[in-house]
């Protein structure tokens, strides 16, 4: 396996459901501590680094003698379930934490608790489905997970209301691409430490491995709070759905076609001049990139163009089919380009992108 | 003013991409600024020092309109969109929209649906740009264009694209124009992406840290055909807002606006609106808390390309606001 892949595997592999994302963040401490100058981990839990640029603090107007601040973020957390109740023959009643689809849960294999306890998701065999039933999905609150418990008693000390569950999914290699759960955002953690594993930039970066973004973009806000960016840059693992379809219409990204770019999704605009930096890197350089088909989906960016006076800020993902599955599938060229992108795009960024006409 | 209105509601600005609108309406007030900054997402903040003694007043108005982005080019060159902000597809089929570059669109539907009956959805619509090949398409994944309808003056009713919240501009930059003499110090802020996230007056807020902060901006109306019931009629003066769905207006923000309207005879009305929200909501929760209210222009048919308010509720509105600020 390529270095790199092996980052990601371990990424990967952590288990980090929306407000429990210790495991993800001892992996990208550990991953980042010898690279950077400052490191920290905030009130939310999100982890803040600090790498001092090399530029003489610029003496253009817009900078009042400051070096460029600039923001990356990946958020840490991934998607999952929650304990709410168990079952007097010891089944485990579960929520969704963030954004759960209900058709790939019967028969999923979980992962619950600190302990990683192995448990599936209960399921109906086909001999016993009445006619008609085949066709309906099971909503989640009809759902239970078994941890193989025998009775009230024992599954509520095993998982306790509250306990976490997280999709038990192993890393591989399937020819170039490589295949596993929470790419979403796992693959923006990869790709942001491999940005901060090089050499310094001109300007003082700023990163954020970021907490609860599938529940509503709380670690990016605070983050982006606490660091006062003049730009941000949100790192992800985005939709790509260039699977087999009856008509031609607009894939949200395609694998293999390079990084996403987002210029407007459901939580944000990107700025247009960001935007720019990165197509005319890309085409300078002859990196592979693509539009995210604008108006779907949301990221951090959506909360840290917020923050105080406003962040001009944009979204550059890696295309990842089946994203908040068990298991998402992504190109590692895809992965390649995008740390490449990022890398000669933000060697490039001065005072100067940031003026206005 | 009928002529700033006219320049104001034809000039592009969708959310996002304001960047013609905010060098129209910069010209405009620049001469009359004693500072001008555009802040980092884009909004255009004019101050006017007071005389001394007042408090820090901030007006909003969003420069930014609703509007349409290219999602995907086919390789026949027919183009297909999202909507930036609230636009309904029922406003759309036979419309024209009109890009950055000039570059005029027609929106068409697909004839082949399974029910011609209803509202199409906006995956059944496209552009038509008089392409022939995704090759020779001139726009592009992530261009974003406008509605195109002539302002149209007739009797005391004005008519026009984009109104919202380009009547609020022109309100403020009149205000401006008026404004002799104040005790306050009056920060005007044309703000960006309102009909989207109302993130420019959030952030725009955020830097002037005001004691009080007033929306200036479009509201319905209840005096068209069967329409929902509301209070607020065209032609009756503007509407200081009591709330929306995003907010409650502060009472002293409420009662600072009916008590000056009394006291000049500027007609007004109270605004109770049932749905949607204004920048006023983003205002109210920056730092530690704005005062913040909201004088409305009664608007029909808001957010289709013929959006109608009446000019007397204009000049009401402009002199309200400055009997709001040339008094201590």
């Amino acid at each position: 396996m390529i270095l790199k892949a092996l980052l990601l595997k371990a990424l990967s592999e952590a288990v980090g459901v929306s407000g429990d994302e210790g495991s993800v963040r001892a992996v990208v401490i550990e991953a980042v501590r010898e690279h950077v100058d400052e490191l920290k981990v905030d009130a939310l839990g999100n982890v803040l680094v600090f790498k001092r640029g090399t530029d003489e603090p610029s003496a253009s107007p817009e900078s009042g003698g400051q070096r460029l601040r600039v923001m990356l973020d990946a958020h840490m957390d991934e998607i999952g379930l929650m304990v709410v109740g168990h079952d007097s023959d010891g089944f485990l009643r579960v929520r969704a934490v963030g954004g759960i689809d209900p058709r790939l849960l019967p028969g999923t294999l979980l992962q619950v608790g600190p302990e990683r306890i192995p448990g599936v998701i209960g399921v109906k065999p086909i001999h016993l489905l009445e006619e008609g039933e085949g066709q309906k999905v099971p909503q989640l609150k009809d759902l239970v997970v078994d941890i193989g418990a025998a009775s009230k008693d024992e599954a509520s000390k095993l998982a306790p209301l509250g306990t976490y569950a997280a999709f038990a999914t192993q890393f591989r290699e399937i020819g170039p691409t490589v295949s596993g759960k929470a790419f979403d955002d796992r693959a923006g953690c990869a790709v942001l430490v491999e940005l901060l594993k090089g050499d310094r930039f001109g300007f003082d970066l700023h990163a954020a491995f970021t907490v609860q973004e599938e529940v509503g973009l709380r670690g990016a806000r605070v983050a982006a709070y606490a660091i006062a960016p003049d730009c941000a840059f949100a790192l992800e693992g985005t939709i790509a759905d260039d699977i087999p379809k009856d008509k031609d219409a607009s894939p949200t990204t395609a694998l293999g076609k390079g990084p996403a770019i987002t210029v407007m999704d459901r939580s944000f605009i990107a700025d247009r001049r960001l935007v720019r930096l990165l197509t005319d890197t890309a085409r300078e350089l002859k990196i592979p990139y693509q539009f995210k088909q604008p108006g779907i989906g949301g990221t951090d960016a959506g909360a840290l163009h917020l923050a105080r006076q406003g962040v001009p800020s944009v979204t550059v993902a890696v295309p990842c089919r089946y994203i908040h599955s068990p298991v998402a599938l992504l190109s590692m060229d895809d992965f390649e380009n995008t740390v490449q992108l990022m890398r000669q795009a933000l060697s490039r960024i001065t005072w100067r992108t940031l003026r206005r006409n | 003013m009928r002529e700033l209105i006219r320049k104001l509601v034809g000039t592009h600005g969708p959310s996002g991409v304001e960047d013609q609108i905010r060098a129209v309406i910069r010209a405009e007030v620049e001469p009359l600024a004693d500072e001008l900054r555009v802040d980092p997402l884009g909004s255009l903040v004019v101050r006017k020092r007071g005389g001394g003694g007042g408090q820090r007043i901030l007006l909003d108005a969003h420069m930014d309109e609703i509007g349409v982005m290219v999602t995907y080019v086919d390789e026949k060159g027919f183009v297909r969109f999202t909507r930036i902000g609230g636009v309904n597809p029922l406003n759309c089929v036979g419309g024209r929209v009109a890009f950055a570059d000039g570059t005029v669109g027609v929106i068409a539907v697909e004839e082949k649906r399974e029910d011609t009956k209803k509202v199409p959805r906006f995956e059944q619509l496209y552009i038509d740009v008089g392409a022939t090949s995704g090759d020779d398409c001139p726009v592009g994944v992530g261009d974003a264009a406008v509605f195109v309808r002539p302002f149209l003056a007739q009797g005391t009713r004005l008519i026009s694209k984009a109104m919202d919240d380009r009547i609020g501009c022109a309100v403020l930059v009149e205000t401006l124009r008026r404004l002799e003499h104040t005790p306050h110090d009056v920060y005007f802020v044309f703000s960006v992406q309102e009909e989207t996230t109302l993130s420019g007056a959030r952030t725009s807020t955020y830097g002037i840290e005001p004691d009080l902060a007033i929306a200036v901006d479009v509201t319905g109306t209840g005096d068209t055909p069967e329409c929902r019931p509301m209070a607020v009629k065209l032609g009756q003066g503007p509407a200081v807002k009591v709330q929306d769905r995003g907010m409650i207006a502060h009472p002293l923000v409420r009662d600072l606006l009916v008590r000056r309207a009394k006291e000049a005879n500027v007609p007004y009305q109270l605004e109770v609106l049932e749905y949607g929200t204004t920048n006023a909501a983003a205002m109210q929760l920056v730092r530690a808390g704005v005062p913040s209210g909201c004088l409305s222009i009664p608007c029909r048919y808001i957010h289709t390309p013929s959006e109608m308010v009446d000019e007397e509720d204009v000049e009401h509105s402009v002199q309200l606001l400055l009997e709001v600020l040339q008094a201590a």
